[in-house]
C-alpha cells in the first residue's frame, strides 16, 4: 500500500491503530522519491539508510507500547538551511557544500523528541535568497505541476517535495515569503508563524529580524500539528517569545461566522494576474457565504514594503554572511597566498550571483554616509508599516490577499531580471516586516492547471485566527487536485 | 625654556577591561587563560552558521558596576550593535559591541597628582566581546616570516568593557596616573583581575598637541600597543615630542593610527585616516534591547564597596594620617584592609603605616609580591612586633632583622626573638654586674669619661654590647655607666 500522499494526521491515526508500520510509511515515501526526484530535484541530500533504521526503531518502540504522538514516525523533509547534527547543511551554496554542523537546530531537537523521520535535506535558493529555487548550487528545483516551471522560493525544495508526494510534510524558512509563495505555487499549505514563536537557533541566518521557520504540508491540520511541535520558548534564541503555547488544533473549526476579514487594496491591484485576482474574489465570496464580514481596507504604507525589505534584508545578510570566509569551515581557495586574497577568492568562488548581489546592496546601505539615507530610513518606514497593521487589526480579525501575484513562471523566465523576480514577494513581504503570522492555502487551479494560493494574515500571536479561517476556507474550497507527475 | 613647555598635550584614553565572569559574553563557555588551545569553544563563539548570542546577565551587572563607580549615568534602555570587519581572530567577522546607546555615559574619575587633582571626564562605558588570538608559527612569531597562522578561540567572546575618557589629560604622567587609578578602582570592584601582562587590561591613547592658550586643539593620532603603565607614559612622551617637532618645523600632524614599539620606544604609522575601517555599525538583530531598571541599578549600587578615594578621605579623618599616606594605603583593597586590621591590634596608626610603606613594601618589591595578602606576615604578628619594640624588649634595629625573618618564614616574632636569643637585657642587676666587669677591665677610657670625653662612653657601651652579644638595652647601659662613673 502506498501511503505517500496521506497526511501526517491520517498516518498518525493508522499508526495508532497499528494498521501500518512506520517502516512501510518510510519505504513508501522513498519509493515515491525514486519515482519523481529526477524530475523535481527537491532534495540536496537523502538520508535513506538512517531513515529506514530510525523507522525500524520507532516500530520497535511502538510495538513495546511507546506512544504515537503527532509526527512520530512521519517522514519529513527539512530545508537545507536548518542545522542537522552530523548531516551536511549546505544552504544550497558551494561555500557550505561540505559543511557538517556539530549541533542540531532547536526545531530539529523538538522533532527528534517526537521520533520523526528525517527523509533528507531539501533544495532551495542559495542562503534562502530568491523566489524561484533556481539559485541553487545543486541545480534548480522544478514545479511538480509543470516541470518547466519554478516551484517558487526560497523553500522550493520543501514545497515541491510535499506537493509531489515525496515528503508528508516539511520544514521551511520564511524571510519575505519563502514558505508561503512556494506553497502557493505548488498547491500546498504553508505557514509562517509570528516572529519569535519558533526558535531560530540553528537556522542559518539570512535576515535575522525577518527569518522564521515554519511548516509546509498538504492540509491546514498538518500545519497546526507541526506548529504544536516546533513552537515554544528557547533560551538559545534571545528573540524567542516566552509565552504559553495553545493547542493549535483546537482552532480547526469550520466556523468563521461574524469574523471580520479585511482585504488590503494595495495587495489586490498592481501586477496581480487577472486569473489570480478572480480566484481570490471567489474565495472572498465563499467567506461571506459562511457569515464572515469582508471589507476592503487601504494600508498605504504597504506600497513601500518591497523597498524597505530590499534594504533591511540585504543589510542584515551582508553582515550575517561575513562569517563565510574560508577560515574555520566551508569552501576555501587554497591557491591564495595572502589573507585578503584568500577571503576574496573563497567568497568570490563560493557564493552565487544573487547572494553576491545582496551582500553588495547590504554593504552599500550600511556604509558610512549612506546608513541614514537607506538603512535608518527603511527602519523608520518599517515602523510605519507595523503601526498601520496594528491599526488594521484593531478593526479586522484577519487580512486576506493573494499569496503570489502570479502562478508559477517558467524556469529561466526571470533570472535575468532580478527586479521582476523581487516582485513575486510583493504580497508576502509586508507580513515579515511586521512579524505577523500568515498562512497560504490552495484556492484552486488556473486554466493552465497551475495552483493559485490565498494568503490569510493575522495579528501578532493570533495564529488561532489564521488557522480558523484557513481551515474553514480549505473545507469550502475543497481543493484535492494532485500534480500529474 | 624647552620647546615643549610652549605646548600642551591633550590626551584621551580608551581602555579595554576583560571581565572576570564565569562564562563568556554570549555563550556558556568558561573563561580561561593559558589552557590548551580551542578547548573552550562552542558553535556560538566559533561563529558557526545558525548559532545565536545570548547576553550574559552577570557581565551586564559587572559592566554597570564599573559605570556606576565611574559616576556614569546608566542608560535605562541600551542596545548592542554589530561592528563589521574581516579578521581571522573574529569568528563572525563582526564584533557584537555597543554604539550610540552604550550602558553608561557622562561620568568622571578624579586623579590625584600630588599638587593638584585632575578630573577626567568619562565619555562612555560600553560592553562588547573579545576576539580570539592569532598565533604565527615559526621562531620569530611574526606574521611576515611565518609559514602558517593558527587561531585560538578560547578568548573569543570573553566579556569586555571599554571605558572611553574625554581628552582631559594634559601630560603623559596624568595619563599614566589615570590608568593606575582606573585599574585600582576596577580591582576594588572585583570584576576583573586587570592584568596588563595577560591582556585583561589594555589601552589605546588619542593624543594631540597645541600651543598653550590656543583655541583649537591639534590634529590627533591614535597610539596602539601601550600595554604597560611604563609604555603608556613612554609612548605618549615620544609621540608628544614627535608632534611638537613637526609643529616647530612648521609641518602638519597627520591624523592616523600609530603603533608603539617598546623595543625602540618610538611610534610608527599603522594606518592613515583614509585607510580607516568603515565598520558599518547597525543594531544587532539577534539580541533584544537591555532594559536596566532603577531597582537593578540600586541593587548593583549596593554591591559597590568603599572606593579608593572615599577610603583615603576616611583614613585621613579616622586615623589622622598625612594625605600621602592615606592615598598610598587606600590604593589597593588588600593594603587598606591590612592596615585597618592592624589598627585593631595596635594603637599607633602612623607607626603601622610607616612599617607598611617602608620595610614591608620594600621586601614585597624585592620578592615581586604584588599584594600584601600574599605575604606571610599577618597583621597580628606585625603588631606583636611593634609592641615588643615599644616595650624596649628589642631595639628598632633588631626589629628590622626580626621583620625580615617574619617576612620570609611567616614565624611569630616572639619565636624568632627567643630562638635567636635576641631579647634585650633590661635587667638592671644583670647589666650592673657586666658593667662592673667592663669598668674594671678598661681603666683608661673610664678616666677619659670622667674627664668629660663623651667618646669614651660609646666605647664602653660597645664593650658592654660585645659582652652581652648585642642584647644589652643600650639606653639602660648608658644610664648605669653614668651613674657608676658620674
Amino acid at each position: 500500500m502506498e501511503t505517500y500522499y496521506l497526511t501526517a494526521h491520517q498516518l498518525r491515526d493508522k499508526l495508532k491503530k497499528k494498521e501500518i508500520s512506520c517502516s512501510e510509511i518510510t519505504k513508501s515515501s522513498y519509493r515515491r522519491i525514486e519515482e519523481v526526484e529526477d524530475k523535481v530535484n527537491s532534495f540536496i541530500r537523502l538520508e535513506k539508510e538512517s531513515a529506514l533504521l530510525k523507522a525500524k526503531e520507532v516500530d520497535a518502540l511502538i510495538a513495546s507500547g511507546g506512544s504515537v504522538e503527532d509526527l512520530t514516525g512521519i517522514p519529513v523533509a527539512v530545508k537545507d538551511n536548518i542545522c542537522t547534527k552530523n548531516i551536511t547543511t549546505t544552504c544550497a551554496s558551494k561555500i557550505l557544500k561540505n559543511y557538517v554542523p556539530v549541533y542540531n537546530a532547536s526545531v530539529i531537537e523538538k522533532l527528534e523528541s517526537r521520533n520523526y523521520i528525517l527523509l533528507g535535506k531539501s533544495n532551495m535558493d542559495e542562503f534562502a535568497m530568491g523566489s524561484s529555487s533556481e539559485n541553487s548550487h545543486f541545480g534548480p528545483v522544478r514545479n511538480p505541476w509543470d516541470v518547466n516551471r519554478v516551484p517558487g522560493g526560497s523553500s522550493g525544495g520543501p514545497a515541491a517535495a510535499v506537493a509531489a508526494g515525496e515528503a508528508i510534510c516539511a520544514l521551511g524558512s520564511d524571510t519575505g515569503g519563502s514558505i508561503r509563495q512556494p506553497a502557493s505555487l505548488c498547491g500546498i499549505v504553508g505557514l509562517k508563524p509570528t516572529y519569535g514563536m519558533v526558535s531560530r537557533y540553528g537556522l542559518v541566518a539570512f535576515a535575522s529580524s525577518l527569518d522564521q521557520i515554519g511548516p509546509l504540508a498538504r492540509d491546514v491540520e498538518d500545519c497546526a500539528l507541526m506548529l504544536n511541535v516546533i513552537c515554544g520558548h528557547d533560551e538559545n534564541d534571545s528573540t524567542s517569545i516566552n509565552k504559553e503555547i495553545p493547542d493549535y488544533r483546537s482552532f480547526l473549526k469550520p466556523d468563521i461566522k461574524d469574523l471580520k476579514i479585511g482585504v488590503p487594496s494595495e495587495l489586490m491591484v498592481e501586477g496581480i494576474d487577472g486569473e489570480v485576482k478572480e480566484k481570490i474574489l471567489k474565495v472572498i465570496s465563499m467567506a461571506e457565504d459562511m457569515g464572515a464580514e469582508v471589507e476592503e481596507i487601504s494600508i498605504p504604507s504597504l506600497k513601500h514594503a518591497l523597498s524597505v525589505y530590499y534594504i533591511i534584508a540585504p543589510s542584515e545578510a551582508s553582515s550575517n554572511l561575513s562569517r563565510f570566509d574560508g577560515v574555520r569551515y566551508g569552501y576555501r581557495n587554497t591557491e591564495a597566498r595572502t589573507l585578503r586574497k584568500m577571503y576574496r577568492k573563497s567568497r568570490a568562488e563560493g557564493f552565487g550571483d544573487e547572494v553576491k548581489r545582496r551582500i553588495m546592496i547590504g554593504t552599500y546601505c550600511l556604509s558610512a554616509g549612506y546608513y541614514d539615507e537607506y538603512y535608518e530610513k527603511a527602519r523608520r518606514v518599517r515602523t510605519l508599516i507595523i503601526n498601520d497593521f496594528k491599526k488594521a487589526f484593531s478593526k479586522f480579525d484577519v487580512l486576506l490577499s493573494p499569496t503570489s501575484p502570479t502562478t508559477a513562471f517558467k524556469i529561466g523566465e526571470k533570472t535575468e531580471d532580478p527586479l521582476t523576480m523581487y516582485l513575486s514577494d510583493i504580497c508576502t513581504i509586508p507580513v515579515n516586516l511586521a512579524g505577523l503570522p500568515a498562512i497560504s492555502i490552495p484556492a484552486g487551479l488556473s486554466k493552465d492547471g497551475l495552483p493559485i494560493g490565498v494568503q490569510v494574515i493575522g495579528n501578532v500571536l493570533r495564529e488561532d485566527n489564521i488557522l480558523r479561517v484557513a481551515y474553514s476556507l480549505e473545507k469550502a474550497i475543497g481543493f484535492n487536485d494532485r500534480p500529474g507527475l | 625654556m624647552g620647546k615643549e613647555s610652549k605646548y600642551q598635550s591633550v590626551i584621551g584614553l580608551e581602555t579595554h577591561v576583560e571581565l572576570d565572569t564565569e562564562t563568556k559574553m554570549f555563550c556558556g563557555c568558561k573563561l580561561s587563560f593559558g589552557d590548551e588551545k580551542n578547548t573552550h569553544t562552542c558553535p556560538v563563539c566559533l561563529g558557526h552558521p545558525g548559532s545565536l548570542p545570548v547576553t550574559n546577565k552577570k557581565a551586564v551587572e559587572y559592566a554597570a558596576k564599573i559605570a556606576l563607580a565611574l559616576n556614569c549615568r546608566i542608560n535605562k534602555y541600551t542596545i548592542f550593535h554589530r561592528k563589521n570587519y574581516f579578521y581571522p581572530d573574529m569568528p563572525k567577522n563582526y564584533q557584537i559591541s555597543q554604539y550610540d546607546i552604550p550602558l553608561g555615559v557622562k561620568g568622571h574619575l578624579d586623579i590625584d597628582m600630588g599638587s593638584y587633582t585632575r578630573r577626567v571626564g568619562i565619555t562612555r562605558v560600553h560592553m562588547e566581546e573579545d576576539t580570539g588570538k592569532l598565533l604565527h608559527t615559526g621562531s620569530t612569531g611574526r606574521i611576515s616570516e611565518s609559514e602558517a597562522s593558527i587561531v585560538d578561540f578560547n578568548r573569543a567572546g570573553t566579556p569586555l568593557i571599554e571605558v572611553v575618557s574625554e581628552p582631559d589629560m594634559r601630560s603623559p604622567e596624568e595619563a599614566r596616573e589615570y590608568m593606575i587609578v582606573l585599574r585600582n578602582l576596577i580591582l576594588f570592584l572585583e570584576v576583573s583581575d586587570c592584568s596588563m601582562e595577560e591582556g585583561s587590561l589594555r589601552c589605546d591613547a588619542n593624543v594631540s598637541v597645541n600651543v598653550k592658550g590656543a583655541k583649537k586643539i591639534g590634529t590627533k593620532t591614535e597610539i596602539k600597543n601601550l600595554n604597560s603603565f611604563k609604555f603608556l607614559q613612554r609612548g605618549l612622551e615620544y609621540e608628544v615630542k614627535r608632534q611638537v617637532e613637526i609643529l616647530e618645523s612648521k609641518g602638519r600632524v597627520i591624523q592616523q593610527t600609530r603603533h608603539y614599539d617598546s623595543k625602540t620606544g618610538t611610534t610608527k604609522t599603522l594606518r592613515s585616516k583614509e585607510e580607516a575601517h568603515d565598520y558599518r555599525y547597525f543594531p544587532e538583530p539577534d539580541l533584544v534591547p537591555i532594559c536596566v531598571e532603577e531597582k537593578m541599578i540600586e541593587e548593583i549600587r549596593k554591591t559597590i564597596p568603599e572606593l579608593p578615594s572615599e577610603k583615603a578621605r576616611r583614613f585621613e579623618e579616622e586615623y589622622g594620617l598625612p594625605r600621602g599616606d592615606c592615598i598610598f594605603l587606600a590604593n589597593s583593597k588588600e593594603m587598606a584592609g591590612y592596615f585597618e586590621e592592624s589598627c585593631r591590634y595596635y594603637d599607633d596608626a602612623k607607626n603601622i603605616a610607616n612599617w607598611i610603606m617602608g620595610d614591608f613594601s620594600a621586601l614585597m618589591n624585592k620578592d615581586k609580591i604584588t599584594t600584601i595578602k600574599e605575604s606571610r606576615v599577618t597583621p597580628e604578628n606585625l603588631c606583636k612586633m611593634l609592641k615588643i619594640v615599644d616595650k624596649g624588649q628589642i631595639s628598632s634595629k633588631m626589629a628590622k632583622s626580626v621583620f625580615e625573618e617574619m617576612f620570609t618564614t611567616g614565624k611569630d616574632p616572639e619565636n624568632i626573638i627567643e630562638s635567636r636569643g635576641l631579647e634585650q637585657i633590661s635587667d638592671k642587676g644583670l647589666l650592673e654586674s657586666v658593667i662592673d666587669e667592663v669598668i674594671g677591665e678598661n681603666p683608661g677610657p673610664v678616666e677619659q669619661l670622667r674627664g668629660g670625653k663623651e667618646k669614651a662612653l660609646s666605647f664602653l657601651v660597645g664593650k658592654v654590647m660585645a659582652k652581652t652579644k648585642g642584647k644589652a638595652n643600650p639606653q639602660l647601659a648608658v644610664e648605669i655607666i653614668r651613674k657608676k662613673i658620674g
